[in-house]
């Protein structure tokens, strides 16, 4: 079996399936395969319901999986999993601690229970900016507060691993630019971070490399830049000098083969090898381009393109209503 | 090691638990307070004052009987005869030592004979405290998120509950036999001042060691079964529910539809039956329908008796019951 030393987190084919006498059987996850490199901040995507909690939970062991095989820092989890847990650091899903331990002691008893020095609880702390409420019950924190809690928990092993499941859930502004910069100096200490979330901007900003999934399968993966521009389409804005003269201009544009869709104040013109020729075209019979910009998708369009869960006007989109891909291709561990 | 003093300090910080060993040690003190001023000691005086009270009640039950008699004497004839024997000799006042000193004694507390009865108080609150200390420190972890955050740091399931329940035990049995040593003093030191220590011999000691043992045990199997229930149904309600269910729904309604259907010994289906058996080593039922009150003499009713042992064994069998699929439930099911 090929495996690549750098990955530190590799799930292929992996199968949950929940059965109920009410809903029936239902695939949470349906030979689902993930990749995640060493060093890098990875992000996870999903539409809610598509199985990235389910994942998580199966590869820190709180799941039984029904089929497909994981490994985290080259050791096959579940069966390893007591030997490399001491260096993944995790938090699933909402913070939940006991609301009556202040978070010191939260976090030292933790830390007892893991053979952690209690200094570092204190280094933790600091981190997160609790140092100046770490007496405080817990029951008297923000959401943000019990999110800054829980990545210090996941923290104070100093992992190698670190998977975080919504951090920035709660925060302030000014908290996800702490959570952005501090996912970054995590990384480039040399911890690998996976990171579920769904403010799509952030994990464009912070992320190397993105997995996203759609009803237990993959639909993408790879380095930000790679999914983007593998399902950007080569659409461009262009305006005109006077918008009046918009609709004869897609009259023009039309006939030399493009697609075009008049908006209010621009078209979008697609199906060009070379958008220059729109300039050429328009100028010979007098009408002044004043932009002409290619459309540049975000990692925003191309979640809601490959989810198909983009919304749509007078529909209510239900739940579970995502894009299902084909049968996953069998035995491409590490890919 | 570093786990189960983790999980040590845990139980110590535990409001609701702390809150019960309170409660618990309260209501005990306040037994030992009420058995302190409702016992005197007994000196000459006060049997003296209790042989002339005794002597007192005699003469009052011999005048008592002259009138009855003489009024009987005169009903002859009448139409009052009626609420009068035939010979109204058998009108008769009981004789002097018949009239028992004891019973206008004062209470006095003697710990050969009454010591080993405070064991059962003793064994039934300690045993509540258990319970609620073994339903909060796994219930409270399964619904605050703990026991999650605990296994993504231990990722051993069996060994982090096994953990869980051997320091929750220790600590009870520590503080049992710690409040033990606390009560049998605090007993001793009422015999002393309120009752007597008299012909306490080694063999007195033993009878107490080995229902101390039996009380210990008592409460061991208390936490354990409130902590199992609660791990089953990963809530600490779900073991408060399950108390409140057998103690409502079985124990009251069976008592009243076997009461109602006059089934013969009819306690042995009810649980204080066997915790008093356990404690007190022999639990005698008596069944009060086989008993003949037609004629003179009485009847001895028919007898059942539940001793220790079988209280031990069903004791036991409950435990295993329980803790097992708890610890199936802890291994296989998802952790959602």
């Amino acid at each position: 079996m090929m495996r690549r030393m750098s990955a530190v987190l590799e799930i292929q084919g992996l199968e949950k399936t929940y059965r109920s006498r009410r809903r029936g059987v239902r695939k949470a996850l349906d030979g689902f395969d993930m990749v995640v490199e060493a060093g890098q901040v990875h992000g996870f995507l999903g539409p809610n319901g598509s199985g990235k909690t389910t994942t998580l939970r199966t590869v820190l062991g709180l799941i039984k999986p029904h089929g497909g095989r994981m490994t985290i820092l080259g050791r096959e989890v579940p069966a390893s999993l007591p030997e490399v847990a001491g260096q993944v650091g995790a938090i699933v899903e909402s913070p939940q601690f006991f609301p009556h331990f202040s978070a010191r002691d939260t976090l030292s008893l933790l830390a007892d229970a893991g053979g952690v020095d209690r200094i570092r609880v204190g280094e933790v702390l600091e981190l997160v900016g609790l140092r100046d409420r770490a007496k405080d019950r817990v029951k008297t924190y923000s959401l943000g507060m019990k999110q800054r809690l829980a990545v210090a928990s996941a923290l104070l092993k100093n992992p190698r691993l670190l998977i975080l499941d919504e951090p920035a859930n709660g925060l302030d502004p000014g908290g996800i630019r702490e959570m952005r910069s501090l996912m970054a100096d995590l990384a480039a200490s040399g911890m690998t971070v996976v990171l579920s979330s769904h403010i799509l901007g952030e994990i464009q900003l912070i992320c190397d490399s993105v997995t996203i999934i759609s009803r237990g399968r993959r639909v993408a993966h790879g380095s930000v830049a790679d999914v983007l521009a593998s399902n950007s389409s080569s659409t461009i804005r262009v305006r005109l000098e006077a918008v009046s003269d918009l609709p004869a201009a897609a009259q023009l544009i039309t006939g030399v083969g493009a697609h075009v869709s008049v908006e209010n104040d621009h078209l979008l013109v697609s199906g060009l090898d070379r958008p220059a020729f729109v300039t050429r075209v328009l100028a010979e019979r007098g009408y002044w381009v004043s932009e002409l910009a290619p459309m540049a998708a975000d990692l925003e369009d191309v979640f809601l393109q490959l989810t198909g869960t983009a919304p749509v006007e007078g529909a209510h989109r239900q739940v579970d209503q995502s894009v299902a891909v084909g049968a996953p291709a069998a035995g491409r561990w590490g890919q | 090691m570093s786990l189960f003093t983790a999980e040590s300090r845990r139980l110590a910080k535990r409001r609701l638990i702390r809150w019960a060993v309170v409660a618990g040690l309260l209501v005990l003190a306040a037994v030992a307070v009420g058995t302190f001023f409702t016992n005197q000691k007994v000196s000459p005086a006060t049997v003296a004052a209790a042989e002339a009270e005794a002597t007192r009640s005699w003469q009052e039950n011999v005048r008592y009987a002259d009138e009855e008699r003489a009024r009987c004497e005169a009903a002859k004839g009448t139409a009052d005869a009626g609420n009068f024997p035939p010979d109204c000799a058998q009108i008769t006042a009981p004789a002097r030592e018949e009239v028992q000193t004891e019973w206008f004694m004062p209470a006095t507390f003697d710990f050969r004979d009454q010591f080993d009865s405070t064991w059962l108080v003793f064994a039934a609150i300690l045993a509540l405290v258990a319970f609620v200390a073994g339903a909060s420190f796994v219930g409270a972890e399964w619904s605050s998120g703990g026991m999650m955050n605990l296994l993504l740091w231990r990722p051993r399931r069996l060994q982090v509950l096994g953990t869980k329940l051997a320091a929750l035990l220790t600590w009870v049995v520590v503080g049992s036999v710690v409040v033990a040593g606390l009560w049998t003093a605090a007993f001793w030191f009422i015999a002393l001042q309120r009752g007597t220590t008299a012909k306490v011999t080694p063999g007195v000691w033993q009878s107490v060691g080995l229902t101390g043992l039996r009380a210990l045990a008592l409460i061991v199997a208390a936490g354990v079964l409130g902590f199992a229930l609660a791990s089953l149904g990963r809530h600490t309600a779900m073991a408060l529910g399950a108390a409140v269910g057998v103690i409502v729904v079985v124990q009251f309604a069976v008592g009243i539809a076997l009461d109602l259907a006059e089934v013969k010994f009819m306690e042995a289906w009810l649980i204080p039956t066997y915790i008093t058996a356990w404690m007190a080593k022999l639990y005698t039922i008596e069944d009060y329908n086989s008993c003949d009150t037609s004629g003179w003499g009485g009847c001895v009713p028919a007898k059942m008796e539940i001793t220790w042992h079988t209280s031990g064994w069903l004791m036991l069998a409950t435990v295993v019951l329980v803790l097992v699929p708890a610890l199936w439930t802890m291994k296989r099911r998802d952790i959602t």
